[in-house]
């Protein structure tokens, strides 16, 4: 019998051994949280009270500033601004739609008809982050560039001629047009679409098709009825993690725009690193925030998907 | 109409090629152009065939010394990020305690929120503040922009773990710590290398918080920046085409060798 004695403790809570232990653990969750929620807090959540402290303040370089709880910034930044704010919004939802109606049959062709090839696919997705996006930017401006194919190519199809006059271009340009930024967008972020579009897509069952199609659906319907509210979820965080950044980037609409594309970032960028005028700035920062804010909260109600994280 | 059925039937691929290749496109540019011998300072025009830009990668002043920096930022960006965001992914998964949604609200929203919204934001910190901007607010930033992503990365992998597998190693009279070194940790390891893999893409390549809280310190991003306005040297295509095909090769390797293991164990 001695073999018992020599048996592991009981698992039970009650075990007196046990005891010290879980008294210690239990501010070990406090602990593994205070250093990055520490970080969270001075780094992200203190900066955004010190900037709605600065949209308030009046005063100069020189002198300094002072809060004055001077409100009218917020109304003078959103008169004058008011178009900028309109551009980033068009702007980035067209950039977000074009995502969805070429990232969904990226997305589709991974996770259906890839077979072998899905792995590689994969890779070609994710490998244009290796290379600076700045770099890959710059590369839109020799694709698009005057006289060049593809602004040819759009030329002898008149696709200019609509686009003209629908005001996205101008003449035989390409480059520093509306266009030109939508487009820039819509590439930068195509990846954000893809990804969770594919990953909602890649967990239906197979079979689900196959039942559907045993009931006589056309794939047009196998597609509208079954497919694609399954992948809702994807759909959705994939137009957010697209239209958030897109409304927010001045670096597409500086490289490949000009002063009439200018986007809510680039006026905040330049009153921000240039004039200097920090108390607009701030104003223009925060309303951009809030502004997003509530877009995102109101989509992400209609749509019905409130556990992104 | 045979073709039309085609086109019909295969729909779906062929405008998922084209997706993809409007996505390759550029890469395929910026490959083609670091072989180009522009004339005037800017290199968006073909020219002629050469190879010099290639011999001589670091001909252009500055920029392997924002390549550097960026390194570095990236290197410490990542070791912080991964530190942090591991221990509050640990702390998500495990265990229970107050203000968890607030918790969870304070990791969402840094991803959630305009890159130029966070950067303005710290930037008037670091000016009230008189903090001299450089090196260690680009750092700060980073770390801070970073977190998110690896607890994301590491909390899927540590849900998806069995508790299991900790019970019976601390049924073999394995302390806590030895059951975290010798069974947490490997489990969570692809976890916690893909939340730093993550971080330091993003570090490296982040231009937008960077332009805020860098004050005169350039990164590689700042310099093709600062270069988009004064000339773009031939040697930053040569940088992108380096940087895309060690990635490449890296990312293939290490499918090579998972496969290899996976024939090996079955």
């Amino acid at each position: 019998m001695s073999t018992l004695t020599e048996a592991p403790p009981p698992l039970s809570p009650t075990a007196p051994e046990k005891k010290p232990p879980r008294k210690r653990g239990r501010f070990v969750p406090y602990w593994l949280l205070l250093p990055g929620i520490l970080w969270l807090l001075v780094f992200f959540a203190l900066p955004m009270i010190y900037q709605a402290s600065t949209s308030v303040q009046t005063g100069s370089l020189e002198e300094g500033y002072k809060v004055t709880w001077h409100f009218a910034t917020y109304w003078d930044a959103l008169s004058e601004y008011w178009p900028q704010f309109l551009r980033s919004v068009a702007y980035a939802a067209s950039a977000t739609l074009l995502c969805l109606l070429l990232g969904y049959p990226l997305a589709y062709l991974i996770a259906f008809r890839a077979g072998r090839w899905r792995n590689l696919i994969m890779i070609l997705v994710i490998a244009p982050f290796f290379t600076s996006f700045l770099i890959r930017t710059l590369a839109w401006k020799t694709i698009l560039a005057d006289g060049g194919p593809v602004v040819g190519a759009l030329n002898t199809l008149h696709v200019l001629d609509v686009t003209s006059w629908l005001g996205w271009t101008s003449g035989d340009r390409v480059l520093a047009t509306p266009l030109a930024v939508v487009c820039g967008l819509t590439y930068n972020f195509l990846p954000f679409m893809v990804l969770p579009l594919y990953s909602s897509l890649e967990r239906i069952d197979g079979r689900l098709h196959e039942a559907a199609g045993d009931l006589y659906a056309k794939p047009s319907t196998v597609f509208r009825k079954v497919t694609f509210p399954l992948s809702m979820p994807g759909v959705v965080s994939g137009t957010l993690l697209t239209f958030i950044p897109a409304a927010g980037d001045y670096v597409n609409a500086d490289l490949l725009g000009s002063t009439d594309t200018r986007m809510v970032g680039n006026v905040i960028q330049s009153q921000f690193l240039r004039i200097l005028d920090y108390p607009t700035a701030a104003a223009l920062s925060f309303i951009l925030m809030a502004a997003i804010l509530v877009m995102v909260t109101v989509y992400i109600r209609k749509s019905g998907t409130e556990d992104l994280v | 109409m045979p073709f039309v059925n085609w086109l019909k039937r295969h729909f779906v691929v062929i405008a998922g090629l084209l997706t993809l290749g409007y996505l390759l496109l550029p890469n395929v540019i910026v490959t083609v152009f670091s072989f180009n011998k522009p004339k005037g300072r800017f290199n968006y025009e073909w020219q002629q065939f050469s190879t010099d830009a290639w011999k001589d990668p670091c001909g252009v002043s500055d920029l392997c010394g924002s390549l550097s920096i960026s390194l570095q930022i990236a290197v410490w960006a990542t070791l912080g990020a991964t530190a942090l965001g591991t221990a509050i992914a640990f702390a998500l998964v495990r265990y229970r305690f107050r203000a968890r949604g607030a918790v969870n609200s304070l990791i969402f929203l840094p991803m959630a929120m305009p890159e130029v919204v966070m950067a303005a934001s710290l930037l008037t910190l670091f000016l009230n503040l008189g903090a001299q901007l450089g090196f260690w607010t680009i750092l700060i930033a980073h770390i801070m922009f970073c977190m998110s992503f690896v607890v994301v990365a590491v909390k899927a992998r540590v849900m998806s773990m069995d508790p299991r597998l900790e019970q019976a190693a601390q049924d073999l009279y394995a302390g806590p710590f030895q059951t975290f070194v010798r069974v947490t940790l490997p489990i969570a390891a692809p976890g916690i290398a893909a939340g730093a893999l993550l971080a330091f893409a993003l570090s490296f390549d982040d231009f937008i918080i960077t332009n805020f809280t860098a004050g005169s310190t350039v990164t590689f991003p700042m310099f093709v920046w600062g270069s988009a306005q004064r000339g773009t040297p031939v040697q930053i295509n040569v940088i992108g085409t380096a940087m895309f095909l060690v990635a490449v090769l890296f990312v293939l390797t290490s499918m090579v060798i998972g496969n290899r293991r996976k024939k090996q164990k079955a």
